[in-house]
């Protein structure tokens, strides 16, 4: 008995979900970050489960993008991380609701 | 693989990125969030993708989480206030995962078991990054070296 295609599938959108979760129900700026890698770890895991699953897994196409994924997303976490610590050196917060300058 | 392995890993992956995204201190949250990725990188072995679970391993526990801990220590003075749920998130979110999870169950294509491969090693990895991937590897270079320095730029301190 191994599992199917479907259970890693599912784990990677109850992964995905978790990641919205903490993007858009947290207030400081370092969940959001750390929410928005969680999605993207979702999507690596997605597209090796479905590399591992296609009928001819000889090309290593999805472990290619998994790591062009990670190499990308290690650069989002760098700039993002500089952010956090750019508008707290300016504004001596990182609550997001309160960072509303350039509210209308 | 097989069945127990899978539901251990799933079992640690999700409870620990539950934690991350629900934990009030930011430092537990963020060690949650490095926990979550060790679960991840074990289902990457699990389905035989050495190369990329070490990867894993190495970039985010060894430099994103590590890197996440330092800016939670240099923005040390904000931390530790509650600052509660926005619900109207919480309920966004399980909307979608109700979403997802019906949609994933009901398509039956979807079931599956992997077939056979020989290994994916190391020196095909290597092989084929240098040859049909070569274009692509050299953009995410520029991309990381442009990253890293805007980063950089970001946090200089400026001259008075």
């Amino acid at each position: 008995m191994t599992p199917t295609l479907q259970a890693f599938v599912a784990v990677s959108g109850a992964l995905f979900s978790i990641g919205l979760l903490a993007a858009l129900s947290r207030r400081h700026a370092i969940f959001i970050l750390i929410g928005i890698e969680l999605m993207l770890a979702a999507a690596n895991l997605n597209f090796i489960a479905f590399w591992r699953f296609a009928p001819q897994p000889h090309q290593p196409t999805g472990v290619m993008l998994a790591i062009f994924s990670i190499a990308i997303s290690a650069a989002e976490a760098a700039v993002g991380l500089a952010m956090v610590i750019a508008v707290y050196r300016h504004y001596h917060t990182t609550n997001v609701d309160q960072l509303d300058q350039l509210k209308g | 693989m097989n069945n127990a392995a899978f539901i251990l890993v799933a079992i640690l992956t999700l409870a620990a990125a539950l934690a991350a995204a629900t934990l009030r201190k930011l430092m537990h949250a963020a060690l949650s969030f490095a926990v979550a990725l060790v679960g991840l990188a074990a289902f990457f072995f699990l389905l035989g993708a050495e190369f990329v679970g070490l990867v894993l391993v190495f970039i985010y526990i060894g430099a994103v989480a590590v890197l996440i801990v330092f800016t939670i220590l240099l923005t040390r003075r904000d931390v530790g206030k509650d600052r509660g749920f926005n619900w109207a998130g919480v309920l966004i979110a399980f909307a979608v995962f109700c979403g997802l999870t019906w949609s994933i169950l009901k398509t039956q294509s979807l079931a599956i078991v992997a077939p056979h491969i020989r290994a994916l090693t190391v020196k095909r990895i290597g092989e084929a990054l240098m040859t049909g991937y070569v274009w692509p590897l050299q953009c995410v270079g520029v991309l990381l070296t442009a990253a890293l320095i805007g980063a950089l730029i970001l946090v200089m301190e400026e001259k008075r």
